[in-house]
């Protein structure tokens, strides 16, 4: 049951032009970060990381998009009606839609990996080229805990919302804004410390994992930016009356 | 089978539905009837689990709507044509429906074979489709599962005279293998062609309910002879009480056709007319504007 309403859901986010355009810029994108590396870069930076986590950056930024679009075009669009008169049990195809939306971010990193393959075997026919393909499970396992976690942001915005456009200028405006007031208001300075997902994602999108009390500050900001929208939403997902 | 008890919907101090109790048997036809804003399409959506009553239950196929372990196999719903993904093509459509409810994907061709969506318009996007093919999309998507119970807010908008046609007789044959049919519809020529039984609504309260027949015969009967003056006095003799009809060219009997053309035929007057005094339409009339009247006493 969870898995068909999974495969569901992920078929639902590229089986409509403006999801698939929508996945081919980003690709796109990805590989054109690649390229900007391989013509700009100096050749001594150029290992498989480097072109990994430079890839994963458009990936990272936009994918959550399609995370929130999963949900919120369930409402914009008014498919919630068929869906939940399809499946009363509305937890479920929200579950769903977290399980698709986790392994949209699985294929990301994939998608991440083939695109630094790429730029290091077209680095390694040049002269001076670093070239290193040394990676490590951090390499790994970081990309996609951070993928997931920022998809599922989008996931949790659009749950919340339960409107597309607002739901998707508030994924590119709060987060931002509140990173930008952490740094330029100092009494928030150390609250942005704890709850900023950009500062305490931060090492895993450089393939580290967090150190020290990194994993505190890592879990306290997910629960804040992931936790909260997804569990608000389920709440407002399960009252409300689909029209 | 849909059971519904005592259902009422209450948005702040607005009681959209108020106590409302049917059933739908299997084999028949309920049209469900009111004024816009009666409270119609709150009570579907109440009874497919998409708004959460204020008061009351309702069960199909003997359980209630959210129990039900996959509901596409027992009851078919459409509750709006207009609320389809206007990105995605006719068939990616019902694809999706067919995969969420773990429906063999052949199913999803005879069913656009069967609405009448064939050639181009199946893999176009639903965003460039007119209501009437929405409607089609929308019956497909609700016969899918091969449900024995149908629910259907305002089917026939926006089809043509053809699709009515058809639409009349997709219905009629589901009954008669004994499906269960409920539909609200605000062309009421339509509900009087098609349904068997009535559910009239107004202000969210239940006005009438019944089969057709019974319904309209609370009306009288209308009667017009050769000779209006011995049909008054035949009427008068045989205690059924008459008065002139609106038009004034012939009366209402307030009884049955049997006994008012019985009488006739015993004293030799001659009959011209003897049919049911009010349509669907003017027992709906009727019917609402004393729900309105009521409404504005309380």
């Amino acid at each position: 049951m969870l898995w068909r309403l999974t495969t569901t859901e992920l078929r639902k986010m590229v089986d409509t032009r403006a999801g698939l355009a929508l996945l081919g810029v980003t690709e796109l994108l990805a590989l054109g970060i690649v390229a900007v590396q391989l013509l700009a870069g100096k050749p001594a930076t150029w290992t498989f990381q480097a072109f990994f986590f430079g890839a994963l950056t458009p990936l990272g930024v936009l994918l959550p998009v399609l995370g929130v679009l999963s949900v919120s075009s369930e409402w914009s669009q008014r498919t919630a009606l068929t869906t939940f008169a399809l499946v009363p049990r509305r937890e479920r195809v929200l579950a769903a839609k977290v399980l698709a939306a986790s392994a949209l971010a699985a294929l990301a990193v994939g998608a991440g990996a083939l695109d630094a393959t790429l730029g290091n075997l077209v680095a390694a026919a040049r002269p001076h080229a670093n070239g290193s393909w040394h990676v490590t499970e951090a390499t790994f396992g970081a990309a996609l805990l951070v993928m997931v976690l920022y998809v599922l942001l989008g996931v949790g915005f659009g749950t919340l919302l339960q409107s597309s456009p607002v739901a998707i200028v508030v994924y590119f405006v709060l987060p931002t804004a509140w990173t930008v007031a952490g740094r330029l208001v100092s009494w928030l300075h150390d609250w942005a410390s704890w709850l900023d997902l950009s500062t305490t994602a931060e090492p895993l999108t450089r393939g580290a994992w967090p150190a020290g009390d990194g994993w505190e500050r890592l879990a306290a900001s997910v629960a804040l930016w992931v936790g909260l929208p997804l569990a608000l939403g389920l709440v407002r997902v399960l009252r409300s009356e689909v029209k | 089978m849909i059971d519904v008890e005592h259902l009422g919907k209450r948005y702040g101090r607005h009681q959209a539905v108020d106590d409302v109790s049917f059933t739908c048997p299997p084999g028949t036809i309920t049209g469900f009837l009111g004024p816009n804003g009666a409270g119609k399409s709150t009570t579907l959506r109440m009874i497919c689990a998409l708004t959460r009553p204020s008061a009351g239950s309702s069960t199909v196929a003997g359980v209630p709507y959210r129990r039900l372990p996959n509901p596409a196999r027992q009851v078919g719903v459409l509750l709006d044509a207009q609320a389809q993904h206007s990105g995605r093509t006719g068939r990616e459509t019902l694809v999706l429906a067919a995969r969420m409810t773990g429906l063999d994907r052949r199913r999803v061709d005879h069913l656009l074979e069967l609405v009448g969506l064939t050639g181009a318009a199946v893999d176009r996007r639903v965003g460039g489709y007119s209501l009437g093919m929405r409607q089609r999309l929308g019956i497909a998507q609700a016969l899918l599962g091969d449900p024995r119970i149908l629910v259907l807010d305002e089917p026939v908008n926006g089809l043509d005279p053809e699709g009515i046609l058809w639409m009349r007789r997709l219905l009629r044959d589901f009954a008669d293998a004994g499906g269960t049919v409920l539909l609200s519809s605000h062309l009421l020529h339509e509900v009087e062609a098609v349904a068997d039984r009535l559910v009239v609504i107004s202000a969210g309260r239940i006005v009438a309910r019944g089969a057709v027949d019974e319904l309209l015969a609370t009306a009288g009967v209308r009667v017009r002879a050769e000779d209006q003056a011995a049909l008054r006095r035949v009427l008068a003799a045989a205690g059924i009480a008459h008065r002139p009809s609106p038009d004034g060219e012939a009366l209402v009997a307030e009884s049955g056709a049997q006994a008012v053309g019985r009488a006739a035929a015993a004293a030799g007057v001659v009959l011209l007319e003897l049919r049911p005094a009010a349509g669907v339409e003017e027992l709906f009339m009727a019917l609402t504007a004393a729900g309105d009247s009521a409404k504005e006493a309380a």
